[in-house]
This record gives structure tokens, C-alpha cells and sequence, in this order.
């Protein structure tokens, strides 16, 4: 089964960290993308700008609205995703808990709609 | 008849259902063959006798139905699915963990955490023990169409999200065991003290959630938690004679005809947190089941042994520290100590601000006062837990106090 899994965090936090602790973070994730790649879970996954570099934009009555910012306010943003194959639930669980996110924000994981 | 069908119920509903959502991958189908094939033995027992193994006619029977429906159904993702449960005759293999039976999977499954508690709870009474969505509404006093969705979506969530239909392997197994242990606990304790209306005790959860504990410990013979929990359960049971009188009032257990008492549950009870203390492995069931033992082998309430069940919620404190651990302690302080040492727990406690909605906070409070002779400060903890009680014993029991404070 597909499962997209997504990085959840507070950006703020993630903006106002040394370049040292940025640097070590990056690390994290790239240890974590050789591990799940040998492993053959990995599908993709990219990280994310900060959502103040969102732009949102909505068709209503076939004019386009196009707005700054991300959808909704919220305490926490997406910052990323990785797109994995599991064997079921409890596989996907074990790989979002080895992403780095996890250990200060939390990792939503959702089954893809497969059609 | 009747009562041979229904007594094969109660034994095999949950291994029926558990096979056949191995074999078939589809809950509802399982349940609905599971069904079919009882109402068919209602039949044809009356005609032929009751079969020597009444489980076995039922699975083969279910087994057949669920084929009959795929024929019927014919397509090429059913084709396979036939030839899965064809070839699906023959014990299980094992999981990772080297555990075979089906009702053990089922009830890892129904308590998986990626479900809600509410779900896993009314999942594993649907699947594992059989009562209606009717009963399961009543039992948790929702409404039948809430507790209908409830089911429909933890089976949807079940299927669309991948959670596997096994026993989880060795690593994730002390945390998952955790959660099916708290699940019949809950179920145990919704029977045992039920939240609100009339009957204090609605038995057949209680019993229920023993079965099914007896089960697990049949199942899991090495994990002392389950020992505990069967034994913690067996203890409380054992007092359910005594603990509510003629009138169906509550009566508390000072007070209680130990008489009344089940010796061979306490007796079982007491073996089995034996059998859980010698594996060396410590939890919070084996201390919660030593309490209750202590409680239960005391010949009277005097001499009831306070410092150590005082020393047991120290224990069960440090391993849970949950305010209503630490209200028990507090009781059991008082007890060894005296009430006044009690009152400075209870008073820490409610300073904290948690339990600010829990009836036996004040309703503790309450009775250590009347101890001390404060009557008025007394009475007024008896009116505030009045306020929050639900059940109606406990609330006879509240203004039987209140009286006694009063008049005084």
C-alpha cells in the first residue's frame, strides 16, 4: 500500500535555528532517505518553503482568486512529505517514526486514494 | 435446542468471525456468514442432534456460505479470493510472533492504535464476543445510530488504511499488548461501575470482559500483565455480591458481608498474581491486582493491612501517576496514618485542579472530614459530590451520608 506521510512542524521554530542546527538536520534527513531507500520503501518526497511563500488561489465563478499565504492559519505547517510503498499500516508507522520531523513535530500518515 | 445454540454462541461467535476474516479479508462478510451459520444450526441441531464439535460444524458452515457467496458473485477478484479461502482450511500459520490463533489477531486487530478507544472497544464486542450494535449502544448509553457509525467507520478505517489483520511481531508487542489489556480493563470497569442509570452492575460486560481476558491469558501464557489483569478482575468480581445490597444500594467495603464474598475467585485470583509476581517482570496490573488481594484476603475490615496497600498506590504511583491513583493513595494514607495525613493528600490533590469533575474527589474528601468531626465542612463535600455523582446507588449512598452528617 502507497502512504503519503506528512511532515508536521512548527516553521517558525524551524526558521530561528543556528545554521549549525540546520545543518545537522539536513544531515538527519539524508541519513534517513539512505536508510528508507535501501529498503525500498521510498517512492519521493520533497521538502517544502515556508508557507510565507505560499500563494493560494480558489476559482469562484470561473475567476481566479489568487491570495498570499497558505489556506488556513494553523499552529502547524506542512514542511515536507515522502511518498512510500508499504506492506500495511504498522510498515508505515515504523517509517514515520524514523523521520527526524517526528521528534519535535509529528508525521500524519495517509493512505493514498489508489483509483 | 435453543440453549445449546446459545451456548455455542457465547463459546464460538469470536473464533467463527476471527477465522473468516482471515480467510475472506472482509469483516462484514465474516460477520454476516458467522451469523448464517448460527441461525442454520438453530435449524438443523433441532433436526440432527448437536454436533460432537459444535465450533467446527459452525466455521465449516460459515466457510461454506462465504464460497456461495463468491460463486455467486463470480467475478475475477473473487475468483481468487474463493480459491484463498479453498486452500484456507488448514490451522493458520503462524504470525512472526509464533502465534496462531485467529481470536488473537482479531483482538490485536480490533486494538490497534490507530484507532479511537471508543472504536476499539465497541469493535472488539461487535467481532470478538458477539453482542448486537443495539447492545453495544445501550452498554455505553449512545445512540444506536451513533454506536451503527462508530462500527462502520473503525471496519472502513480497518480496510482503507492497511492495518494489518495479525499479531504484531516481538518489538511492537509489549506496546500493543498494553492497549489490549486497557481495553478490557475499560470493559470491565463500564460493567462493574457502570456511569450512569440504574443497574450498577451491568454483568454481562464484566463477565464478558473476563472471558475474554481468560482468553488472552490461554493465548499469551508468559505475559504477566494478562495474568494480572485476569486476576485484578477475578478479585474485584469476587466482591460483587457483597458490594451492593437487597435494595441495590452501595454498600462500601467496611461495611461489607465478606461472607458474600466468591472464595474460589478470590482463591483463583490470588494464584494467578502468583503465577504473574514469579515471572519478575513488574507492571502496573500486578500491583493493582496485589491491592485488590490484600483487600479480598483481609478477614474483616480491621484488619485490613493499610501501610502496605498505602505502599502499593506509592508503587502503582510511580509506575502511572494518574490524580486518581493518587486520590486511592490518599484513602489508603488515611487508613494506615489516619485521616488528617489523608486530608493533606486529598487537599494537594484538589489544589491541583485535576479531578475537578470527579464525584469521589469531594465524596473522599467528605468522608475524612466526617471522620475528624468538621460536620459542616463535611456536609458541604457530601452536597458537592452529590452534584457530580452518576449512578443512582452512588448517589443513594451520597445522601445517606449527608443524612447521617446532618443529623449529628
Amino acid at each position: 500500500m502507497r502512504y503519503a506521510l506528512l511532515i508536521c512542524g512548527d516553521e517558525k521554530g524551524m526558521e530561528a535555528r543556528s545554521p549549525e542546527e540546520a545543518s545537522a538536520g539536513l544531515n538527519e534527513y539524508m541519513a534517513f532517505g539512505e536508510e528508507m531507500g535501501k529498503r525500498g520503501v521510498l517512492q519521493g518526497g520533497e521538502r517544502l518553503r515556508p508557507t510565507t511563500d505560499a500563494t493560494t488561489v480558489r476559482v469562484r465563478d470561473g475567476e481566479v482568486l489568487t491570495s498570499d499565504g497558505p489556506f488556513a492559519e494553523t499552529k502547524e505547517q506542512i514542511g515536507g512529505f515522502y511518498l512510500v510503498d508499504c506492506k500495511d499500516l504498522d510498515e508505515a508507522i515504523g517509517v514515520a517514526s524514523k523521520i527526524p520531523g517526528a521528534r519535535n513535530g509529528s508525521i500524519e500518515v495517509r493512505p493514498i486514494w489508489e483509483l | 435446542m435453543q440453549a445449546a445454540v446459545a451456548s455455542a454462541f457465547r463459546d464460538e461467535w469470536g473464533r467463527v468471525v476471527a477465522t473468516l476474516i482471515r480467510m475472506t479479508g472482509d469483516w462484514d462478510v465474516a460477520e454476516e456468514c458467522a451469523q448464517d451459520a448460527f441461525a442454520l444450526a438453530l435449524e438443523r441441531w433441532q433436526r440432527d442432534g448437536v454436533p460432537r464439535n459444535p465450533g467446527a460444524w459452525l466455521t465449516t458452515t460459515a466457510r461454506n456460505r462465504a464460497i456461495d457467496r463468491m460463486r455467486r458473485a463470480a467475478t475475477g477478484a473473487n475468483k481468487l479470493q474463493e480459491v484463498a479461502v479453498l486452500s484456507a482450511d488448514s490451522p493458520s500459520e503462524s504470525d512472526e510472533s509464533g502465534v496462531g490463533d485467529d481470536r488473537l489477531r482479531l483482538i490485536f486487530t480490533c486494538c490497534h492504535p490507530a484507532l479511537a478507544l471508543e472504536a476499539q472497544v465497541a469493535l472488539t464486542l461487535r467481532t470478538l464476543v458477539g453482542l448486537t450494535t443495539p447492545e453495544i449502544a445501550r452498554a455505553f448509553l449512545v445512540p444506536e445510530p451513533t454506536m451503527a457509525q462508530r462500527l462502520v467507520r473503525a471496519k472502513r478505517k480497518i480496510r482503507n488504511a492497511g492495518i494489518p489483520y495479525r499479531v504484531p511481531p516481538a518489538h511492537l508487542l509489549p506496546e500493543r499488548t498494553g492497549a489490549v489489556l486497557a481495553v478490557l480493563y475499560l470493559l470491565f470497569n463500564e460493567g462493574y461501575a457502570a456511569s450512569g442509570g440504574a443497574d450498577l452492575v451491568r454483568q454481562s460486560l464484566t463477565d464478558e470482559a473476563v472471558r475474554l481476558t481468560r482468553t488472552l491469558t490461554e493465548l499469551m501464557p508468559d505475559e504477566p500483565e494478562a495474568l494480572a489483569l485476569l486476576a485484578l478482575m477475578l478479585l474485584h468480581d469476587a466482591r460483587r455480591s457483597g458490594r451492593v445490597d437487597d435494595d441495590g444500594d452501595l454498600v462500601p467495603l467496611e461495611e461489607q458481608d465478606r461472607t458474600r464474598w466468591d472464595r474460589n475467585a478470590i482463591d483463583e485470583g490470588v494464584e494467578l498474581l502468583d503465577a504473574a509476581l514469579r515471572r519478575g517482570q513488574p507492571g502496573p496490573y500486578q500491583v493493582q491486582a496485589a491491592i485488590a488481594a490484600c483487600h479480598a484476603t483481609a478477614p474483616d475490615a480491621a484488619s485490613t493491612d493499610w501501610p502496605q496497600i498505602a505502599a502499593l498506590y506509592g508503587e502503582l504511583g510511580r509506575m502511572a501517576p494518574t490524580p486518581v491513583v493518587a486520590l486511592n493513595r490518599a484513602v489508603a494514607v488515611a487508613m494506615a496514618e489516619g485521616p488528617e495525613a489523608g486530608l493533606a493528600l486529598v487537599d494537594e490533590l484538589e489544589a491541583s485542579g485535576a479531578l475537578r469533575d470527579y464525584h469521589l474527589l469531594p465524596a473522599t474528601r467528605a468522608d475524612l472530614l466526617r471522620r475528624l468531626g468538621r460536620r459542616t465542612e463535611a456536609a458541604a463535600a457530601y452536597r458537592q459530590a452529590l452534584e457530580l455523582a452518576g449512578a443512582d446507588a452512588e448517589r443513594r449512598y451520597l445522601e445517606r451520608r449527608l443524612a447521617e452528617t446532618e443529623r449529628a
